[in-house]
C-alpha cells in the first residue's frame, strides 16, 4: 500500500537508528503524546532498538483513558435507558465506570451500539424515530471535526431525536499542564501527527518558546517515529527549541482550515476533567449555547446527580502523565488485564497500560 | 481512535448536501465524508479519521523527506535538525 509500506521499512529503520545513535551523546527523555504511537513503538519493537540513554515515556494522548469517570458513568446511567439508543466508538465500551461498563449495560438488555463514525449515529437515528439516539462524542482534535458535523447535521436534517454526550480535549493544555507539573521530567515532545492534520502546528510555537523545548510533528509508522525521534534529539544535541515537522506529507503549519472552522462554530472552549489528572483549565470543548438541543447533558438533567467511585489500586494517572510506567504497577497483569480492566488505561487500543500487556511488556524483575 | 490509514479515493458523489467519497484502504473499500477536503479529486490519497478525510497526503512533501531520509549519513556535529 502506498504511503504505508515505504514507511514501514526495516532497512531505512535501522539506518535512522544508526543516525540516531550516532547524534545522541547524552541522555535524553522524550514524550510522546499521542497513545497510537505509544502502541506502534511497542509493536515495531522499537522501544527496544532505540539508544539505552533515550528514555521515551507514554502520555496522555489517549481519548478513552483521558474521559472522566464521571462521563463514563453518565454514559452508562443513559444506556440503561429504555428509549436511549447509545452509539460510541467500540474503544469506550469496555472501560470501567464506578460499577460496571457499557458492554455489561448491553448485557442486561440495553441497546448501546457501536459506530465507526458519527454520521452512522446519525443514520441510526433517523431510522428510530421514536428512540433518542445518544453518540458519545469524545476524543481529540481528531475527533472534534467528525462530532461537530455530526451535530450541524442533525440540526440540519431535522433530526431531533439525537444528542451528543461530549467530552473532548485538547493537546496544547496537556502539554502546559505536563511541564509545569514538578513531578513530570521531559525535554521534548513529539506531538500527535493526526491532531495535527487538523489543527496545523502553529498552535504549539508558543509552548516551545514558553518551554525552551522541542516540540516535533511525528507521524505513526516506525519511519516516520525515529524521524521524529531524530528531530527532536539532533534539536536537543544542538540547545535548539522550537517546531519541528517530520510528518510533512500530511502535516501543514494551518492545518485543515474547513475543519477548524466547523469545529469553531459547534464547540467552544471550557475547563474539563482528565481521568487520572485532574481538571485542566480551557482543556477542551464543550457545545456552544445554540447546540444546547443536542447536548444529553441538559436533555436528561437526572445525570447531574452521579456519584463516582475509581478503583483505589488503580496508578493510570501517574501513567498518563509519564511519571510511571505500566510494569510499576502492582495490579498490573494481575488485578488489571485487558479482561479485567481497573483503569482506562488498560482498555483502549491506545492506552499505554494495554500496549505493555499486549506486546509482552511484562516486568521481568 | 486519532489513527489515520491513507485510503484511495475511487469515487466522489453527494449524499444529503454532503461531499462523499468511496475510499480504498489497500482492499477495503469505506465511504467516507469529504466535507473538509473541498480540493478532493480521484485517485488523491487522504488520511481518514472516524469516516471523515481530513488531510490530502502531499506527493511533493513525501518524495522529498523520503529523499532526505534516505540521503543522510550519520550526522556526527552537524546536529540541528534539517526543516
Amino acid at each position: 500500500m502506498k504511503y504505508l509500506d515505504e514507511y514501514r521499512d526495516a532497512d531505512l529503520t535501522r539506518k535512522l537508528l544508526a543516525d540516531l545513535a550516532a547524534v545522541q551523546t547524552r541522555p535524553w527523555t522524550l514524550m510522546e503524546v499521542c497513545g497510537g504511537q505509544t502502541h506502534s513503538i511497542l509493536r515495531s519493537g522499537l522501544d527496544q532498538l532505540l539508544p539505552a540513554e533515550l528514555t521515551l515515556v507514554h502520555g496522555p494522548g489517549c481519548p478513552v483513558c483521558v474521559t472522566p469517570l464521571e462521563l463514563v458513568d453518565k454514559a452508562i446511567t443513559l444506556a440503561s435507558r429504555p428509549e436511549v439508543i447509545f452509539t460510541s466508538y467500540g474503544d469506550m465500551l469496555r472501560v470501567p465506570g464506578s460499577g460496571r461498563d457499557l458492554f455489561s449495560v448491553r448485557a442486561a438488555g440495553g441497546d448501546v451500539r457501536i459506530v465507526y463514525s458519527p454520521l452512522d449515529a446519525l443514520e441510526i437515528a433517523r431510522r428510530n424515530p421514536e428512540k433518542t439516539v445518544v453518540f458519545f462524542a469524545i476524543g481529540f482534535e481528531t475527533t472534534a471535526p467528525a462530532n461537530a458535523m455530526a451535530v450541524l447535521q442533525a440540526q440540519a436534517q431535522g433530526l431531533e431525536n439525537f444528542a451528543v454526550l461530549v467530552s473532548h480535549v485538547t493537546v496544547p493544555a496537556a502539554i502546559s499542564a505536563l511541564m509545569d507539573s514538578p513531578d513530570v521530567q521531559v525535554d521534548g515532545f513529539l506531538a500527535a501527527g493526526h491532531v495535527c492534520t487538523v489543527m496545523g502546528f502553529r498552535e504549539y510555537e508558543p509552548l516551545a518558546e514558553k518551554y525552551q523545548i522541542p516540540i516535533v510533528v511525528t507521524g505513526f509508522e516506525p519511519v516516520d517515529l525515529v524521524h521524529g525521534i531524530l528531530d527532536c534529539v539532533r534539536a536537543l544535541e544542538a540547545g535548539q527549541h522550537g517546531v519541528w515537522n517530520a510528518y510533512a506529507r500530511s502535516v501543514s503549519r494551518d492545518g485543515n482550515r474547513p475543519a477548524q472552522k466547523v469545529i469553531a462554530q459547534v464547540f467552544e472552549m471550557t475547563d474539563r476533567a482528565w481521568r487520572g489528572i485532574g481538571v485542566l483549565p480551557q482543556s477542551g470543548y464543550r457545545l456552544r449555547e445554540e447546540f444546547a438541543a443536542y447536548d444529553a447533558e441538559l436533555r436528561f438533567p437526572e445525570l447531574q446527580a452521579i456519584e463516582t467511585k475509581e478503583s483505589p489500586l488503580c496508578i493510570s494517572g501517574l501513567v498518563l502523565q509519564g511519571i510511571r510506567k505500566p510494569v510499576e504497577c502492582p495490579a498490573f497483569g494481575r488485578e488489571c488485564t485487558p479482561q479485567t480492566p481497573l483503569g482506562a488505561t488498560m482498555v483502549s487500543s491506545e492506552g499505554a497500560c494495554a500496549a505493555y500487556f499486549r506486546y509482552g511488556k511484562i516486568n521481568s524483575s | 481512535m486519532c489513527l489515520g490509514i491513507p485510503a484511495k479515493v475511487i469515487e466522489l458523489y453527494e449524499n444529503k448536501g454532503m461531499k462523499m467519497a468511496k475510499v480504498d484502504f489497500g482492499g477495503v473499500v469505506k465511504e467516507a465524508c469529504m466535507e473538509y477536503l473541498p480540493e478532493v479529486k480521484l485517485g488523491d490519497y487522504t488520511l481518514v479519521h472516524v469516516g471523515f478525510g481530513l488531510s490530502i497526503i502531499d506527493e511533493q512533501e513525501a518524495l522529498e523527506t523520503m529523499d532526505l531520509l534516505k540521503q543522510i549519513e550519520a550526522f556526527g556535529d552537524e546536529a540541528a535538525p534539517a526543516d
